[in-house]
């Protein structure tokens, strides 16, 4: 077979990349090129150098070293039995692309990724040196991703983190069961243990730096994970229950969630119709509840119906507000920090604000549409100055009265 | 200067800034005049180019506060806010500074009113500045130009052509430089200009678009990129939009792919599905159903063959479920399943192990008959991984509706077709495994595999099936009784 041009290789091997939701560049140690040989920063936020039609950030150069793959999981494209066009890049070609592209400021880094080939440890091998020729030949001090694979030797992968900014490993799947059935190869256990030692690696390497200055930095950006959601049974409890779980144990920054999306050559076993995009979005949604709004999973998980899914017409906090309106209204001038952030409608940003602002003054329902992107929203659930709900919370059609109207929802489900 | 002692009670004051950005010109007058208590209605701020004319007679000299003056108050926030703010393109801004400074005398904690309307039209200035910054770290696009310098070797030179919102470039030179310490670049905007030489950076004039290059041959790289790393599946223009609006297109050399992209995206996710040549929408939801189906499907080479589908047959609801590989030449030409020598075998089998094959339900893996011809005889193929893989979407429906409690798979294909991946009999044999609906998995080998044996082999397997059998058998029970 002839060679295929940088540029073809290119083109598949990006195409390959493109079912990993993660392209986040922020949250790792400051680092700058002055005084160095090289280029490149890390200033805390990320940079989305540019948006996709499908509205994803582009922050990385996020490419799969080979699309070559040993394993045969039934959701993903570069499975052995795939029947797609296969290349690989050398670790010196993704590199020198990755400089190429960060000198014209199009990217933050690189978020590398592979199939299998050889072995775990040939491959993750591979992507080590990758990082490494960016480090140290191109003293590159920009963002740097790598997904690890769960079945390579543990001492690679504490490599990897020592190069990288964020090491990735992927769960795949929210069961077991659906771990088992649709990627044979792959074993809960080595996944989770894998994580477990990227999590001890981080926090060694975080205290080491407490005591001695020059102690090497390890995945400074922290580890993340995706889940693959709508291609098994699992219901939207079962995986809230399982990120939070993966939050928990492994101390993770994010975690992913990939609306299965359908794939050239798809696997029989995969016969499934796409997920609405609308419910990774919902899920997303409760991730934020927990992480921001104090809500613990359980509660979450309250808002769910009775086939264990999130509404799909209306966002969870309202799913749970309906849910439990004897809690509402609250008064806007008392209420406690962490109850206002269960109004919906109400953000962090416009809980705070409300929290400073009725130090100097008693909120009137005007102040607080100042505050709010909506006030229609936020009406049904509070108690201003000169406003008070007095039968909102009571109509039993409040819920088709705040639910966004079904033509909007259309535009999501495209 | 004047003396604060003989200012007048009337006198206006014009203050005029040497560059738009220059904040800290506006603090060390805006000190001053608060101290000597000027009320912001009697000062007007022009930046260059403005008009300073506005109060017909006025003065343009500050007054010097008494040496008693009272200390300015100010609140952090508000010092982070202004810096920001006085960026904004607004001509308004530095008189909305001034007057927050003044209010800041009286209330110290200003700033905390969010409700206010001129601590809300600060942060809104903050804000579209902090956005502006933002969006020029992230769509500023070097090009290198060409002839000066080869790419590595340290002495190219990069060049970018950006248009900002607001007077945010000088106050963004730092970040630039952190980025690209090392890097020989230029950026040019129609405001003023930015040369970065490595140690030194310059101010030039403002500058024009036909200034920088007007292309580079890495772009072609990244356009393919960009067209790649999108899934047509997901199409959110709004979206993109939102982040990336349209003003900012122009110079950006991907941004020239997006209508098409966007207009092909529905073509390119109906291809990618049909690629797949799967296109299963629902599961049928009666054996009826499938039985129909399967006559028609052709979504393997095996279906392409002259042969016909063979259903499974047995009660709805039965407790067990026997899976084979394929239907042979009889079960073919018969439309049963286990109709054939294997069945003959199997229904031995069965019965010396106390199973009654009338209440179980008996089906395959696959459900056309694979053969190649030989002569006038059909010679029995194994499917491969790929055909099998396909064909589990009919066994797994029949599953569905029938619920076993308790399935047997009898060969390596119906292995596979249950667990998805190839396993080695031998080990699986005699050890039951939980299938995601809580149903339990028995495998052993295909009875034909015994017709193949003779003598010692024959005899050894037959012994082992019998054993598996009567291990279903036993559990079967367990199950009835529990």
């Amino acid at each position: 077979m002839a060679q295929l041009s940088v540029i073809e290789r290119l083109e598949i091997l990006a195409d390959a990349a493109k079912y990993d939701a993660s392209c986040a560049s922020s949250g790792t140690a400051k680092k700058n090129s002055i005084g160095g040989k090289g280029i490149g920063s890390t200033e805390g936020m990320g940079i989305c150098h540019a948006y996709a039609p499908d509205g994803r950030c582009i922050s990385l150069l996020k490419i799969l070293l080979t699309n070559h793959c040993i394993f045969d999981c039934h959701y993903c494209i570069n499975r052995k039995s795939s029947n797609v066009r296969r290349a690989k890049f050398t670790p010196q070609e993704v590199a020198d692309l990755t400089i190429s592209f960060y000198r014209r400021n199009y990217i933050e880094g690189l978020f590398l990724s592979s199939g299998i080939v050889k072995s775990s440890d040939h491959t993750m091998e591979q992507m080590i040196e990758t990082a490494r020729i960016l480090r140290e030949e191109y003293d590159f001090r920009g963002y740097i991703h790598l997904k690890t694979i769960p079945e390579a030797d543990p001492q690679l992968t504490y490599r990897a983190g020592l190069y990288a900014d964020r090491v990735s490993i992927n769960v795949e799947l929210p069961t077991d069961a659906g771990l088992t059935r649709l990627a044979p190869d792959k074993n809960s256990r080595q996944i989770e243990g894998a994580m477990g030692g990227v999590k001890d690696s981080i926090a060694e390497a975080k205290d080491a730096r407490k005591r001695f200055r020059h102690a090497p930095r390890f995945a400074p950006a922290g580890q993340s994970t995706q889940m693959i959601v709508g291609a098994d049974a699992a219901s939207d409890a079962d995986i809230v229950g399982k990120a939070s779980r993966l939050y928990d144990s492994f101390g993770l920054r994010r975690v992913y969630y990939s609306a299965f999306s359908p794939i050239p050559d798809a696997s029989a076993v995969l016969p499934l119709k796409r997920p609405p995009l609308i419910r990774e979005h919902r899920l997303y949604q409760s991730d934020w509840l927990m992480r921001f709004y104090g809500y613990n999973p359980g509660e979450v998980m309250q808002a769910t119906g009775d086939d264990g899914n999130l509404p799909l017409d209306i966002d969870p906090k309202l799913a749970w507000a309906l849910k439990f309106r004897e809690s509402f209204p609250l008064d806007v001038n008392r209420a406690p920090r962490e109850m206002l952030l269960r109004v919906p409608g109400l953000g962090v940003r416009a809980v705070n604000q409300i929290i400073a602002a009725r130090r100097h003054r008693t909120l009137r329902l005007d102040d607080v549409g100042k505050l709010t992107v909506s006030v229609t929203k936020v009406r049904p659930f509070i108690i201003a100055a000169d406003w008070r709900p007095t039968t909102l919370t009571d109509r039993a059609d409040l819920r088709s009265l705040l639910a966004p109207k079904q033509e909007q929802l259309e535009l999501f489900a495209a | 200067m004047i003396p604060a002692q003989r200012i007048r009670a009337d006198t206006r004051y014009v203050i005029q800034l040497p560059e738009p950005d220059d904040f800290g010109f506006w603090r060390e007058r805006a000190r001053a005049l608060v101290q000597c208590d000027v009320p912001p209605d009697r000062i007007a701020w022009v930046e260059p180019g403005g008009s300073g004319d506005l109060f017909g007679r006025s003065d343009l000299r500050v007054p010097s506060p008494p040496a008693d003056a009272p200390q300015i108050r100010v609140s952090r926030r508000f010092l982070q806010l202004a810096k920001n703010a006085a960026l904004h393109s607004d001509p308004e801004r530095f008189a909305l500074l001034y007057r927050l400074l003044w209010r800041h005398q009286t209330n110290g904690r200003v700033m905390e009113d969010k409700a206010d309307n001129d601590v809300r039209r600060l942060e809104d200035l903050d804000r579209s500045v902090r956005r502006d910054s933002h969006k020029m770290h992230a769509f500023v696009r070097f090009r290198v130009v060409e002839d000066e310098g080869v790419e590595g070797s340290g002495d190219e030179h990069y060049v970018a052509w950006f248009e900002p919102d607001h007077h945010i470039v000088r106050a963004n030179a730092g970040f630039f430089v952190r980025r690209f310490a090392n890097m020989k670049w230029s950026i040019l905007t129609p405001r003023l200009s930015l040369h970065w030489d490595g140690e030194i950076m310059r101010e030039g004039p403002a500058a024009e678009r036909g200034d920088a290059p007007a292309g580079d041959p890495a772009e072609d790289l990244w356009r393919k990129y960009y067209a790649s790393i999108f899934n047509p599946a997901r199409l959110k223009v709004g979206a993109m939009l939102k982040e990336m609006p349209r003003k900012y297109w122009k110079n950006m050399p991907e941004a020239a792919l997006i209508p098409e992209l966007v207009a092909g995206a529905q073509q390119r996710e109906s291809t990618m599905v049909d690629a797949g040549t799967l296109e299963f929408e629902e599961r049928p939801e009666t054996l009826a159903a499938i039985d129909k189906a399967i006559h028609a499907c052709r979504k393997c080479p095996i279906g392409e063959l002259d042969n016909h589908a063979v259903m499974g047959e047995g009660p709805l609801g039965a407790a067990l479920m026997i899976v084979g590989e394929q239907p042979g030449d009889q079960e073919d030409q018969s439309g049963r399943p286990f109709v054939g020598p294997a069945g003959q075998l199997l229904d031995v089998h069965l019965e010396r192990a106390g199973l009654d094959r009338d209440k179980a339900y008996v089906t395959n893996t696959v459900k056309h008959f694979k053969y190649v011809q030989r002569g006038k005889r059909r010679l029995h193929q194994s499917p491969n991984a790929k055909e099998i893989d396909t064909c589990r979407w009919w066994v797994e429906s029949e599953r569905a509706i029938v619920q076993p409690k308790l399935v047997l798979a009898m060969g390596a294909s119906a292995a596979r077709g249950m667990l998805g991946k190839t396993v080695s009999i031998t080990k699986a044999r005699g050890t039951p495994q939980m299938l995601e609906d809580g149903s339990e998995l028995w495998i052993t080998a295909h009875p034909s595999y015994l017709l193949r044996l003779d003598g010692e082999a024959r005899e050894k397997q037959e012994r082992l099936f019998d054993a598996d059998l009567a291990a279903v058998a036993q559990r079967l029970a367990e199950m009835a009784d529990s």
